[in-house]
Protein backbone atom coordinates (compact mmCIF):
# COMPACT_ATOMS: atom_id res chain seq x y z
CA UNK A 1 0.00 0.00 0.00
CA UNK A 2 2.73 2.37 0.98
CA UNK A 3 4.62 1.44 -2.15
CA UNK A 4 1.69 2.26 -4.39
CA UNK A 5 1.17 5.56 -2.66
CA UNK A 6 4.72 6.56 -3.22
CA UNK A 7 4.55 5.59 -6.87
CA UNK A 8 1.44 7.66 -7.27
CA UNK A 9 3.04 10.66 -5.66
CA UNK A 10 6.10 10.14 -7.83
CA UNK A 11 3.98 10.34 -10.97
CA UNK A 12 2.17 13.34 -9.58
CA UNK A 13 5.39 15.11 -8.81
CA UNK A 14 7.01 14.35 -12.09
CA UNK A 15 4.02 15.58 -14.07
CA UNK A 16 3.89 18.74 -11.99
CA UNK A 17 7.58 19.22 -12.64
CA UNK A 18 7.07 18.74 -16.37
CA UNK A 19 4.22 21.19 -16.48
CA UNK A 20 6.11 23.82 -14.55
CA UNK A 21 9.16 23.25 -16.69
CA UNK A 22 6.97 23.73 -19.76
CA UNK A 23 5.50 26.87 -18.31
CA UNK A 24 8.88 28.22 -17.31
CA UNK A 25 10.47 27.43 -20.63
CA UNK A 26 8.24 30.12 -22.13
CA UNK A 27 5.96 27.73 -23.97
CA UNK A 28 2.95 29.56 -25.40
CA UNK A 29 0.52 29.82 -22.51
CA UNK A 30 -2.46 29.91 -24.85
CA UNK A 31 -1.48 26.58 -26.34
CA UNK A 32 -1.08 25.36 -22.80
CA UNK A 33 -4.58 26.58 -21.93
CA UNK A 34 -5.92 24.85 -25.03
CA UNK A 35 -4.22 21.68 -23.93
CA UNK A 36 -5.83 21.80 -20.50
CA UNK A 37 -9.27 22.82 -21.79
CA UNK A 38 -12.03 20.50 -20.63
CA UNK A 39 -14.84 18.95 -22.66
CA UNK A 40 -17.15 21.77 -23.73
CA UNK A 41 -20.16 20.01 -22.30
CA UNK A 42 -18.71 20.12 -18.79
CA UNK A 43 -17.77 23.79 -18.82
CA UNK A 44 -19.51 26.51 -16.82
CA UNK A 45 -20.92 29.59 -18.51
CA UNK A 46 -17.97 31.63 -17.22
CA UNK A 47 -15.41 29.18 -18.54
CA UNK A 48 -17.15 29.06 -21.91
CA UNK A 49 -17.11 32.85 -22.14
CA UNK A 50 -13.37 32.97 -21.48
CA UNK A 51 -12.67 30.23 -24.03
CA UNK A 52 -14.79 31.93 -26.66
CA UNK A 53 -13.12 35.28 -26.01
CA UNK A 54 -9.67 33.73 -26.41
CA UNK A 55 -10.79 31.88 -29.51
CA UNK A 56 -11.93 35.17 -31.01
CA UNK A 57 -8.49 36.66 -30.37
CA UNK A 58 -6.86 33.58 -31.87
CA UNK A 59 -8.97 33.77 -35.03
CA UNK A 60 -8.29 37.48 -35.30
CA UNK A 61 -4.55 36.80 -35.21
CA UNK A 62 -4.79 33.92 -37.63
CA UNK A 63 -7.25 35.30 -40.20
CA UNK A 64 -7.24 39.05 -39.51
CA UNK A 65 -11.03 39.04 -39.18
CA UNK A 66 -13.46 39.64 -36.34
CA UNK A 67 -15.47 36.50 -35.65
CA UNK A 68 -18.79 36.43 -33.92
CA UNK A 69 -18.63 33.16 -32.01
CA UNK A 70 -21.88 31.94 -30.51
CA UNK A 71 -22.42 29.19 -27.99
CA UNK A 72 -26.19 29.59 -28.02
CA UNK A 73 -27.82 26.54 -26.43
CA UNK A 74 -30.81 24.68 -27.84
CA UNK A 75 -34.13 26.55 -27.87
CA UNK A 76 -36.60 24.95 -25.45
CA UNK A 77 -39.27 22.85 -27.09
CA UNK A 78 -37.45 22.26 -30.35
CA UNK A 79 -36.45 19.05 -32.04
CA UNK A 80 -35.16 19.71 -35.49
CA UNK A 81 -36.24 17.62 -38.43
CA UNK A 82 -35.41 17.78 -42.11
CA UNK A 83 -37.23 16.59 -45.18
CA UNK A 84 -35.99 16.27 -48.73
CA UNK A 85 -38.28 15.92 -51.70
CA UNK A 86 -36.83 13.19 -53.94
CA UNK A 87 -39.35 13.95 -56.65
CA UNK A 88 -37.98 17.49 -56.97
CA UNK A 89 -34.21 17.22 -56.48
CA UNK A 90 -32.47 17.68 -59.83
CA UNK A 91 -28.93 17.01 -58.58
CA UNK A 92 -27.56 20.51 -59.29
CA UNK A 93 -25.28 20.46 -56.20
CA UNK A 94 -26.09 24.06 -55.26
CA UNK A 95 -26.61 22.82 -51.70
CA UNK A 96 -23.15 21.23 -51.56
CA UNK A 97 -21.36 24.48 -52.24
CA UNK A 98 -23.71 26.68 -50.21
CA UNK A 99 -22.90 24.40 -47.29
CA UNK A 100 -19.16 24.57 -47.93
CA UNK A 101 -19.32 28.35 -47.88
CA UNK A 102 -21.62 28.72 -44.90
CA UNK A 103 -19.78 26.20 -42.78
CA UNK A 104 -16.14 27.05 -43.60
CA UNK A 105 -15.33 23.63 -44.99
CA UNK A 106 -11.79 23.07 -46.20
CA UNK A 107 -11.39 23.67 -49.94
CA UNK A 108 -8.04 21.89 -50.09
CA UNK A 109 -8.08 19.10 -49.08
CA UNK A 110 -11.70 19.17 -50.14
CA UNK A 111 -14.44 18.44 -47.63
CA UNK A 112 -18.12 18.30 -48.56
CA UNK A 113 -20.72 17.67 -45.88
CA UNK A 114 -23.35 16.98 -48.51
CA UNK A 115 -22.92 14.27 -51.10
CA UNK A 116 -25.45 14.09 -53.90
CA UNK A 117 -25.84 10.55 -55.16
CA UNK A 118 -27.17 9.84 -58.61
CA UNK A 119 -29.22 6.67 -58.78
CA UNK A 120 -30.82 4.77 -61.60
CA UNK A 121 -34.59 4.89 -61.63
CA UNK A 122 -34.68 1.25 -62.60
CA UNK A 123 -32.75 0.17 -59.53
CA UNK A 124 -34.36 2.44 -56.99
CA UNK A 125 -32.43 3.44 -53.90
CA UNK A 126 -29.29 1.38 -54.30
CA UNK A 127 -26.14 2.81 -52.78
CA UNK A 128 -23.87 0.20 -54.34
CA UNK A 129 -24.72 1.38 -57.84
CA UNK A 130 -24.93 5.08 -57.10
CA UNK A 131 -22.34 7.70 -57.93
CA UNK A 132 -21.50 11.19 -56.70
CA UNK A 133 -19.24 11.84 -59.69
CA UNK A 134 -21.89 12.46 -62.35
CA UNK A 135 -21.07 15.51 -64.43
CA UNK A 136 -23.34 16.06 -67.44
CA UNK A 137 -24.00 19.38 -69.18
CA UNK A 138 -27.45 19.65 -67.71
CA UNK A 139 -29.34 17.98 -64.92
CA UNK A 140 -31.56 16.10 -64.30
CA UNK A 141 -30.44 13.31 -66.60
CA UNK A 142 -33.05 11.04 -68.09
CA UNK A 143 -33.49 7.79 -66.22
CA UNK A 144 -31.83 8.98 -63.02
CA UNK A 145 -32.88 10.46 -59.74
CA UNK A 146 -30.82 12.15 -57.05
CA UNK A 147 -30.42 11.47 -53.34
CA UNK A 148 -28.44 14.07 -51.42
CA UNK A 149 -26.95 12.55 -48.29
CA UNK A 150 -25.66 14.42 -45.29
CA UNK A 151 -25.73 13.87 -41.53
CA UNK A 152 -29.09 12.25 -40.82
CA UNK A 153 -29.16 13.56 -37.23
CA UNK A 154 -30.12 10.13 -35.90
CA UNK A 155 -32.16 9.83 -32.74
CA UNK A 156 -30.03 6.81 -31.99
CA UNK A 157 -26.65 7.94 -33.32
CA UNK A 158 -23.99 5.22 -33.60
CA UNK A 159 -21.27 7.85 -33.95
CA UNK A 160 -22.01 9.19 -30.47
CA UNK A 161 -22.01 5.70 -29.01
CA UNK A 162 -18.54 4.82 -30.25
CA UNK A 163 -16.69 8.02 -29.39
CA UNK A 164 -14.14 6.97 -26.77
CA UNK A 165 -13.76 10.47 -25.34
CA UNK A 166 -17.35 11.77 -25.58
CA UNK A 167 -16.26 14.53 -27.93
CA UNK A 168 -19.52 14.17 -29.86
CA UNK A 169 -23.02 14.18 -28.44
CA UNK A 170 -26.63 14.88 -29.22
CA UNK A 171 -27.95 18.26 -28.12
CA UNK A 172 -31.48 18.68 -26.67
CA UNK A 173 -32.73 20.00 -30.04
CA UNK A 174 -31.54 16.80 -31.69
CA UNK A 175 -28.40 18.11 -33.37
CA UNK A 176 -25.35 15.91 -32.98
CA UNK A 177 -22.36 18.18 -32.44
CA UNK A 178 -18.61 17.81 -32.04
CA UNK A 179 -16.28 19.58 -29.64
CA UNK A 180 -13.35 19.94 -32.04
CA UNK A 181 -10.99 20.70 -29.17
CA UNK A 182 -11.90 17.47 -27.41
CA UNK A 183 -11.84 15.28 -30.53
CA UNK A 184 -8.75 13.08 -30.64
CA UNK A 185 -9.15 12.21 -34.31
CA UNK A 186 -9.52 8.45 -33.85
CA UNK A 187 -12.23 8.38 -36.55
CA UNK A 188 -14.25 5.65 -34.82
CA UNK A 189 -17.33 7.78 -35.46
CA UNK A 190 -16.62 7.78 -39.18
CA UNK A 191 -16.46 4.02 -39.17
CA UNK A 192 -19.68 3.82 -37.20
CA UNK A 193 -21.70 6.23 -39.36
CA UNK A 194 -23.66 4.25 -41.96
CA UNK A 195 -24.22 7.36 -44.09
CA UNK A 196 -20.63 8.48 -44.66
CA UNK A 197 -21.65 11.80 -43.16
CA UNK A 198 -18.55 12.45 -41.07
CA UNK A 199 -15.40 13.87 -42.57
CA UNK A 200 -11.85 14.04 -41.31
CA UNK A 201 -9.42 16.91 -41.65
CA UNK A 202 -6.46 14.99 -43.04
CA UNK A 203 -4.61 18.21 -43.63
CA UNK A 204 -4.66 21.74 -42.24
CA UNK A 205 -8.04 23.03 -43.50
CA UNK A 206 -7.63 25.68 -46.17
CA UNK A 207 -10.39 28.27 -46.55
CA UNK A 208 -9.70 31.48 -48.49
CA UNK A 209 -9.78 34.30 -45.92
CA UNK A 210 -12.12 36.42 -48.04
CA UNK A 211 -14.61 33.55 -48.15
CA UNK A 212 -14.59 32.85 -44.41
CA UNK A 213 -17.97 33.03 -42.76
CA UNK A 214 -17.38 34.92 -39.53
CA UNK A 215 -20.82 34.19 -38.06
CA UNK A 216 -19.96 30.97 -36.31
CA UNK A 217 -21.11 28.63 -33.57
CA UNK A 218 -18.60 26.99 -31.27
CA UNK A 219 -20.10 23.56 -31.91
CA UNK A 220 -20.65 24.16 -35.60
CA UNK A 221 -18.95 26.08 -38.35
CA UNK A 222 -16.05 27.72 -36.54
CA UNK A 223 -12.76 27.14 -38.35
CA UNK A 224 -11.49 23.65 -37.58
CA UNK A 225 -7.98 22.30 -37.26
CA UNK A 226 -6.07 19.39 -38.73
CA UNK A 227 -6.85 16.04 -37.18
CA UNK A 228 -10.49 16.50 -36.18
CA UNK A 229 -13.77 15.13 -37.49
CA UNK A 230 -16.58 17.37 -38.72
CA UNK A 231 -20.08 17.04 -40.14
CA UNK A 232 -23.39 18.73 -40.85
CA UNK A 233 -24.99 20.41 -37.84
CA UNK A 234 -28.20 21.56 -39.57
CA UNK A 235 -26.35 24.92 -39.67
CA UNK A 236 -26.56 25.23 -35.88
CA UNK A 237 -25.35 28.84 -36.11
CA UNK A 238 -28.36 29.70 -38.26
CA UNK A 239 -31.12 27.42 -37.03
CA UNK A 240 -30.72 28.35 -33.37
CA UNK A 241 -31.27 31.94 -34.48
CA UNK A 242 -34.49 30.99 -36.26
CA UNK A 243 -33.07 30.89 -39.76
CA UNK A 244 -33.26 28.03 -42.22
CA UNK A 245 -30.12 26.02 -42.96
CA UNK A 246 -28.09 27.32 -45.91
CA UNK A 247 -28.93 24.28 -48.06
CA UNK A 248 -32.66 24.87 -47.58
CA UNK A 249 -32.43 28.47 -48.72
CA UNK A 250 -30.25 27.82 -51.75
CA UNK A 251 -32.19 24.87 -53.19
CA UNK A 252 -33.51 26.18 -56.53
CA UNK A 253 -36.27 23.58 -56.72
CA UNK A 254 -37.41 23.94 -53.11
CA UNK A 255 -36.76 20.29 -52.39
CA UNK A 256 -35.37 20.91 -48.92
CA UNK A 257 -37.64 21.49 -45.94
CA UNK A 258 -36.76 22.12 -42.35
CA UNK A 259 -38.58 22.71 -39.09
CA UNK A 260 -39.47 21.81 -35.55
CA UNK A 261 -40.81 18.28 -35.16
CA UNK A 262 -42.50 19.28 -31.89
CA UNK A 263 -44.55 22.02 -33.54
CA UNK A 264 -47.70 20.48 -35.03
CA UNK A 265 -48.08 23.44 -37.42
CA UNK A 266 -44.60 23.21 -38.89
CA UNK A 267 -43.85 22.36 -42.51
CA UNK A 268 -41.95 19.29 -41.44
CA UNK A 269 -44.92 17.92 -39.48
CA UNK A 270 -47.19 18.54 -42.44
CA UNK A 271 -44.88 16.46 -44.59
CA UNK A 272 -44.68 13.62 -42.08
CA UNK A 273 -48.44 13.55 -41.73
CA UNK A 274 -49.42 13.99 -45.38
CA UNK A 275 -46.66 12.61 -47.60
CA UNK A 276 -45.04 9.25 -48.24
CA UNK A 277 -41.85 9.38 -46.25
CA UNK A 278 -38.80 7.15 -46.07
CA UNK A 279 -35.58 7.13 -44.09
CA UNK A 280 -32.27 5.72 -45.26
CA UNK A 281 -31.08 2.35 -43.93
CA UNK A 282 -34.08 1.99 -41.69
CA UNK A 283 -33.01 -1.56 -40.75
CA UNK A 284 -30.06 -0.21 -38.75
CA UNK A 285 -32.33 1.43 -36.18
CA UNK A 286 -30.43 4.69 -36.31
CA UNK A 287 -33.77 6.53 -36.44
CA UNK A 288 -32.79 9.49 -38.63
CA UNK A 289 -34.54 12.83 -38.27
CA UNK A 290 -33.77 13.37 -41.96
CA UNK A 291 -36.72 12.23 -44.02
CA UNK A 292 -36.98 11.73 -47.74
CA UNK A 293 -40.38 12.15 -49.32
CA UNK A 294 -42.24 12.27 -52.59
CA UNK A 295 -43.87 15.65 -52.97
CA UNK A 296 -45.71 14.83 -56.17
CA UNK B 1 -38.09 85.91 -7.94
CA UNK B 2 -40.52 86.23 -10.83
CA UNK B 3 -37.82 85.18 -13.28
CA UNK B 4 -37.17 82.18 -11.21
CA UNK B 5 -40.88 81.30 -11.17
CA UNK B 6 -41.07 81.35 -14.97
CA UNK B 7 -37.87 79.40 -15.14
CA UNK B 8 -39.47 76.73 -12.95
CA UNK B 9 -42.59 76.55 -15.08
CA UNK B 10 -40.46 76.26 -18.19
CA UNK B 11 -38.49 73.41 -16.71
CA UNK B 12 -41.56 71.57 -15.56
CA UNK B 13 -43.25 71.98 -18.94
CA UNK B 14 -40.19 70.59 -20.65
CA UNK B 15 -39.98 67.73 -18.20
CA UNK B 16 -43.66 66.89 -18.59
CA UNK B 17 -43.49 66.88 -22.35
CA UNK B 18 -40.38 64.75 -22.24
CA UNK B 19 -42.18 62.32 -19.96
CA UNK B 20 -45.15 62.23 -22.30
CA UNK B 21 -42.94 61.58 -25.28
CA UNK B 22 -41.20 58.79 -23.43
CA UNK B 23 -44.51 57.34 -22.34
CA UNK B 24 -45.94 57.35 -25.83
CA UNK B 25 -42.73 55.86 -27.16
CA UNK B 26 -42.96 52.99 -24.69
CA UNK B 27 -46.59 52.50 -25.50
CA UNK B 28 -45.82 52.22 -29.19
CA UNK B 29 -43.15 49.69 -28.53
CA UNK B 30 -45.47 47.66 -26.38
CA UNK B 31 -48.19 47.57 -28.98
CA UNK B 32 -45.59 46.59 -31.56
CA UNK B 33 -44.53 43.57 -29.58
CA UNK B 34 -48.11 42.58 -28.96
CA UNK B 35 -48.69 42.76 -32.69
CA UNK B 36 -45.66 40.58 -33.30
CA UNK B 37 -46.73 38.05 -30.72
CA UNK B 38 -50.14 37.88 -32.23
CA UNK B 39 -48.63 37.17 -35.60
CA UNK B 40 -46.41 34.51 -34.16
CA UNK B 41 -49.11 32.66 -32.32
CA UNK B 42 -51.34 32.58 -35.33
CA UNK B 43 -50.51 30.22 -38.11
CA UNK B 44 -47.15 31.49 -39.35
CA UNK B 45 -48.23 31.11 -42.91
CA UNK B 46 -50.73 33.93 -42.95
CA UNK B 47 -48.20 36.70 -42.54
CA UNK B 48 -47.90 39.79 -44.67
CA UNK B 49 -51.59 40.21 -45.07
CA UNK B 50 -51.68 43.29 -47.21
CA UNK B 51 -55.06 43.99 -48.72
CA UNK B 52 -54.00 42.83 -52.11
CA UNK B 53 -52.29 39.57 -51.21
CA UNK B 54 -52.52 37.02 -48.44
CA UNK B 55 -48.88 35.96 -48.56
CA UNK B 56 -45.62 37.86 -48.37
CA UNK B 57 -44.32 37.14 -51.83
CA UNK B 58 -41.54 38.28 -54.09
CA UNK B 59 -42.48 40.68 -56.85
CA UNK B 60 -43.65 39.10 -60.12
CA UNK B 61 -40.68 38.71 -62.50
CA UNK B 62 -41.78 41.00 -65.32
CA UNK B 63 -39.43 41.50 -68.25
CA UNK B 64 -38.06 45.04 -68.37
CA UNK B 65 -40.56 47.63 -69.50
CA UNK B 66 -43.40 45.19 -70.09
CA UNK B 67 -45.57 46.35 -67.22
CA UNK B 68 -48.00 48.11 -67.02
CA UNK B 69 -49.52 46.49 -70.08
CA UNK B 70 -51.86 49.43 -70.60
CA UNK B 71 -48.89 51.54 -71.69
CA UNK B 72 -49.27 49.93 -75.09
CA UNK B 73 -52.69 48.33 -74.91
CA UNK B 74 -54.63 51.50 -74.15
CA UNK B 75 -54.17 52.52 -77.78
CA UNK B 76 -55.16 49.16 -79.21
CA UNK B 77 -58.61 47.86 -80.02
CA UNK B 78 -59.10 44.59 -78.12
CA UNK B 79 -59.50 41.58 -80.34
CA UNK B 80 -61.03 38.59 -78.57
CA UNK B 81 -60.47 36.15 -81.45
CA UNK B 82 -58.10 33.36 -80.66
CA UNK B 83 -55.02 33.52 -82.87
CA UNK B 84 -51.28 33.11 -82.92
CA UNK B 85 -49.61 36.45 -82.21
CA UNK B 86 -47.09 37.39 -84.85
CA UNK B 87 -46.19 41.08 -84.78
CA UNK B 88 -45.99 41.45 -80.99
CA UNK B 89 -45.55 38.98 -78.11
CA UNK B 90 -44.38 36.56 -80.77
CA UNK B 91 -41.70 35.33 -78.37
CA UNK B 92 -44.45 34.17 -76.03
CA UNK B 93 -46.36 32.56 -78.87
CA UNK B 94 -43.20 30.69 -79.84
CA UNK B 95 -42.53 29.28 -76.42
CA UNK B 96 -46.11 28.86 -75.27
CA UNK B 97 -46.43 25.38 -73.88
CA UNK B 98 -49.05 25.41 -71.18
CA UNK B 99 -51.93 23.32 -72.42
CA UNK B 100 -51.56 25.23 -75.68
CA UNK B 101 -54.09 22.99 -77.34
CA UNK B 102 -56.90 24.34 -75.23
CA UNK B 103 -55.75 27.66 -73.94
CA UNK B 104 -54.46 31.03 -75.03
CA UNK B 105 -53.74 34.55 -73.69
CA UNK B 106 -57.26 35.50 -72.66
CA UNK B 107 -57.74 32.45 -70.47
CA UNK B 108 -55.51 34.13 -67.89
CA UNK B 109 -55.23 37.74 -69.07
CA UNK B 110 -58.23 40.03 -69.09
CA UNK B 111 -59.41 41.51 -72.35
CA UNK B 112 -60.45 44.86 -70.94
CA UNK B 113 -58.28 45.33 -67.88
CA UNK B 114 -54.89 44.63 -69.33
CA UNK B 115 -53.06 45.17 -66.06
CA UNK B 116 -55.02 42.40 -64.39
CA UNK B 117 -55.16 38.67 -64.53
CA UNK B 118 -58.49 36.94 -64.74
CA UNK B 119 -59.85 33.88 -63.00
CA UNK B 120 -62.10 31.42 -64.80
CA UNK B 121 -64.98 32.99 -62.92
CA UNK B 122 -64.20 36.35 -64.49
CA UNK B 123 -62.89 37.78 -61.26
CA UNK B 124 -59.96 40.14 -61.80
CA UNK B 125 -56.71 39.46 -60.03
CA UNK B 126 -53.58 41.45 -59.33
CA UNK B 127 -50.35 40.03 -60.73
CA UNK B 128 -49.12 39.75 -57.12
CA UNK B 129 -51.81 37.17 -56.47
CA UNK B 130 -51.14 35.08 -59.54
CA UNK B 131 -50.86 31.96 -57.33
CA UNK B 132 -54.65 31.98 -57.08
CA UNK B 133 -54.87 31.78 -60.83
CA UNK B 134 -52.39 28.87 -60.96
CA UNK B 135 -54.26 27.23 -58.09
CA UNK B 136 -57.44 26.98 -60.16
CA UNK B 137 -55.99 24.00 -62.00
CA UNK B 138 -53.05 23.00 -59.85
CA UNK B 139 -54.98 22.61 -56.63
CA UNK B 140 -52.64 20.10 -55.04
CA UNK B 141 -49.60 22.24 -55.72
CA UNK B 142 -51.44 25.29 -54.40
CA UNK B 143 -52.31 23.41 -51.23
CA UNK B 144 -48.70 22.32 -50.70
CA UNK B 145 -47.38 25.77 -51.58
CA UNK B 146 -49.62 27.39 -48.98
CA UNK B 147 -48.20 25.24 -46.20
CA UNK B 148 -44.67 25.72 -47.50
CA UNK B 149 -44.04 22.24 -48.87
CA UNK B 150 -44.05 23.11 -52.57
CA UNK B 151 -41.48 25.65 -53.59
CA UNK B 152 -38.51 27.46 -52.20
CA UNK B 153 -38.89 29.09 -48.83
CA UNK B 154 -36.78 31.68 -47.09
CA UNK B 155 -37.18 33.55 -43.83
CA UNK B 156 -37.44 31.89 -40.44
CA UNK B 157 -38.49 28.36 -39.62
CA UNK B 158 -40.19 29.64 -36.46
CA UNK B 159 -41.29 33.05 -37.67
CA UNK B 160 -41.81 35.17 -40.71
CA UNK B 161 -41.54 33.27 -43.96
CA UNK B 162 -41.14 34.57 -47.46
CA UNK B 163 -42.79 32.90 -50.39
CA UNK B 164 -41.96 32.94 -54.04
CA UNK B 165 -44.75 33.24 -56.56
CA UNK B 166 -45.27 30.21 -58.81
CA UNK B 167 -44.01 32.38 -61.67
CA UNK B 168 -40.72 33.15 -59.92
CA UNK B 169 -39.66 29.58 -60.74
CA UNK B 170 -42.03 28.50 -63.51
CA UNK B 171 -42.43 30.53 -66.63
CA UNK B 172 -46.22 30.86 -66.79
CA UNK B 173 -46.15 30.44 -70.57
CA UNK B 174 -43.91 27.38 -70.44
CA UNK B 175 -44.00 26.11 -66.89
CA UNK B 176 -41.79 23.05 -67.03
CA UNK B 177 -38.87 23.63 -64.68
CA UNK B 178 -35.74 24.53 -66.62
CA UNK B 179 -32.71 22.25 -66.67
CA UNK B 180 -29.73 23.37 -64.63
CA UNK B 181 -25.98 23.17 -65.07
CA UNK B 182 -24.65 21.17 -62.13
CA UNK B 183 -21.86 22.45 -59.92
CA UNK B 184 -18.53 20.61 -60.00
CA UNK B 185 -18.53 17.01 -58.76
CA UNK B 186 -16.50 16.23 -55.63
CA UNK B 187 -12.85 15.26 -55.98
CA UNK B 188 -12.45 11.50 -56.22
CA UNK B 189 -11.08 9.93 -53.09
CA UNK B 190 -8.05 8.61 -54.93
CA UNK B 191 -7.24 12.11 -56.19
CA UNK B 192 -7.03 13.60 -52.71
CA UNK B 193 -3.41 14.34 -51.90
Amino acid sequence: MKNENSRRSFIKNISLATFSALALSGCNTKAFDDFLQQNFKTLSKKEKDIIIKNLGIKYKEKYGKEFHISDKPAIDGTLFGYALDLSRCVGCRRCVYACVKENNQSREPQIHWIEVLQMEKERGIDFAHSTAQYNPEKVPEKGYFYVPVQCQQCKNPPCVKVCPVKATWQEPDGITVIDYNWCIGCRYCMAACPYGARHFNWGEPDVPVEELNTEVHYLGNRPRMKGVVEKCTFCIQRTREGKYPACVEICPVGARKFGNLLDPDSEIRYILENKRVLILKQELNTQPKFYYFFGI
Amino acid sequence: MKDNFYENIKVSVILTSLYLVLLSGCKNKESDTIELNKVNTENEVSIGTAQTNDYAVEAPPFSDGIFPCTDCHKNLIPNPVRRVLVDWHDDISAMFNHDSENRWCLDCHDLKNRDSLRLASGKLLDFKESYKLCGQCHGEKYRDWKVGVHGQRTGEWNGKKEYLLCVNCHNPHSPKFRELTPEAPPIMQEDIK
